[in-house]
């Protein structure tokens, strides 16, 4: 579905991308990871028809440049960065379905499910929103829109752990026929929703592997923990992930499965005070 | 593409209104015209204007010497300013094609600019008919024209220099050069440069035909003096080669059609290039 044939993109002679050649068909999940000047938004860029390159870019046989209006119809965009938008909140989703010929209160379901209040927020200017709620608003547009690909830029690094959730649960409606491409810096962020890695080191593809992970992107794993004595700062972290507690040792909670990787990461840091863990 | 350039003229205009530079625009204007009746301009009779023309006149002027950097400044910072923050990234994901996004912008910002020069105009005409004045219909349609027109050129010439300036600092000191250059080239100015360096007429005449800003100075003093008495010489030649109503219709034309070619020519570039 995603082809990139060759691509090479070079800044003031600097190459960004280095003869980069990909293969995305239907049903690819990947994540596009590398440290920060590595090349994957140059390359999400090159997707979007945003950038001139050397090369060949098609999406379903198509150049994005040649007709932006018909390759962009089938992508859906989370961007890394909101856009400082002054327009109501509204007025943003309304002109994003009127283009994307969709229901705007489809993409205002979206939102609302990732836990944003639409109306409160309707008249509000989208700058001023927090950046979670930015964040929510602009994946409620990205998915509440009829698209076969979705990329995403770093989609969930503002959501809080319940956000995190819905939006793993939402990923997993889509995937079947559609290919998803997220941009990462932090491959432990996005692992436990893909089937592909893909690399990037300074415009070059360094890793192309295809990674299976036996949990379904939607399921929940009920989460036990015990510890050997009481911590102020682990239980602030527990309690944004929506643990509970009895006695301030036992706690009880429930953590996404694509989210396994990063709550084990945050509980790493407080090794010394587990009794016992279990996920089931 | 009818639709998508609707919807993103509202989106921009939408935008526009909300912004700070909007609020200082809409007030200085608002502020010149409330000055104007409240001088007590209307009643006086200076160089045979008086009336609402004698206001009009006056706007009309003051609005040559504000009115393009004004629309420059603000309009310049458009591409560029989207370009730096990130909004051109997410914008032009969605499927709009780049000539509805780029000419919707273009015209929702022409709304959002020309409507506080507009209704200033409108006020004047309101205020002269509750006092008892007579309204200038005729130069009052002409005015608008000229404004409609001279608003529409430096929108266009915004939006080449926009687009083509890599950040929207470099963008806006080429505004304010261009701004710089057609100002030194009025009339009057011209008229200095004639006389010290006997520059020959035929360059002098053709500069001041090619000056956007020059010829809405002529056309608009046309408007309210026929015989242009007010301005300098090269207005005098130009009349007399054009009569008043050629000039007026040229007044008319000149400058939108140079709007409109700089905002192609900004299209062109824009569409050539790297959007973000």
């Amino acid at each position: 579905m995603i082809e990139f044939q060759s691509v090479s993109k070079t800044f003031q002679k600097r190459a960004v991308l280095d003869d980069i050649s990909l293969s995305f068909d239907a049903g690819a999940r990947v994540a596009l990871v590398g440290s920060n000047g590595a090349g994957k938004t140059t390359l999400i860029r090159c997707l979007l028809g945003e950038y001139v390159c050397n090369g060949n870019v098609r999406v379903g046989g198509v150049d994005p440049r040649a007709d932006r209006q018909g390759v962009l119809a089938r992508i859906g965009f989370v961007p890394q960065l909101p856009p400082p938008l002054k327009i109501p909140v509204g007025e943003l989703i309304n002109y994003s379905a009127n283009l994307c010929n969709s229901d705007p209160k489809h993409m205002e379901e979206v939102a609302e499910q990732l836990g944003l209040s639409m109306d409160s927020i309707r008249n509000q200017p989208f700058v001023k929103l927090s950046g979670g709620q930015k964040q929510k608003l602009l994946i409620g547009i990205a998915l509440g829109r009829e698209s076969d690909v979705l990329v995403m830029d770093e989609p969930a690094a503002n959501l809080d752990p319940e956000s995190r959730k819905i939006f793993f649960s939402l990923l997993s409606e889509r995937t079947q026929n559609s290919v998803m491409l997220m941009s990462s810096h932090r491959i432990d962020e996005i692992a436990a929703l893909v089937n592909r890695v893909v690399e990037l080191d300074r415009g070059q593809v360094v890793l192309d592997d295809h990674v299976a992970d036996s949990i379904d992107p939607s399921a929940i794993q009920d989460c036990n923990l015990s510890l050997s004595r009481d911590e102020e700062a682990l239980a602030k972290s527990l309690a944004e992930w929506g643990f509970t507690n009895g006695d301030g040792l036992n706690w009880s909670g429930t953590v996404a499965g694509p989210d396994r990787l990063r709550f084990l990461g945050m509980m790493s840091r407080y090794a010394g005070l587990i009794s016992s863990l279990e996920l089931k | 593409m009818l639709k998508s350039l609707s919807h993103t003229a509202r989106l921009e205009f939408t935008e526009s209104i909300r912004a700070r530079w909007f609020l200082v625009y809409a007030l200085v204007f608002g502020a010149v015209m409330v000055l104007l009746l409240a001088s007590g301009l209307t009643e006086s009779r200076v160089m045979g204007f008086t009336g609402l023309s004698r206001t009009l006149t006056m706007y009309i002027q003051i609005c040559m010497a504000i009115l393009p950097i004004f629309v420059l400044i603000t309009m310049v910072r458009s591409v560029a300013g989207d370009r730096e923050a990130g909004v051109l990234e997410y914008m032009l994901a969605l499927p709009v094609s780049l000539g509805a996004w780029y000419w919707g912008k273009l015209l929702g910002r022409y709304v959002t600019v020309f409507m506080p020069v507009f209704l200033a105009v409108v006020v004047a005409v309101i205020w002269a008919a509750i006092r008892g004045f007579d309204v200038p219909w005729t130069e009052f349609a002409f005015s608008t024209g000229l404004l409609i027109s001279l608003t529409w050129c430096f929108l266009g010439i915004g939006m080449l220099i926009s687009t083509i300036a890599k950040t929207s600092d470099v963008a806006q000191g080429a505004a304010f050069t261009v701004w710089l250059v057609l100002l030194l080239f009025l009339d009057l100015i011209l008229l200095g440069a004639m006389v010290r360096e006997q520059l020959p007429h035929e360059v002098v005449v053709g500069i001041a035909l090619l000056n956007p800003m020059q010829v809405f100075r002529t056309a608009s003093m046309l408007v309210f003096d026929p015989e242009l008495i007010l301005m300098g010489p090269a207005a005098h030649v130009i009349l007399d080669a054009m009569g008043r109503t050629g000039f007026l219709i040229y007044g008319f034309v000149y400058p939108a059609v140079f709007g409109t070619l700089s905002a192609y020519a900004g299209f062109l570039f824009f569409r050539r290039g790297d959007l973000q």
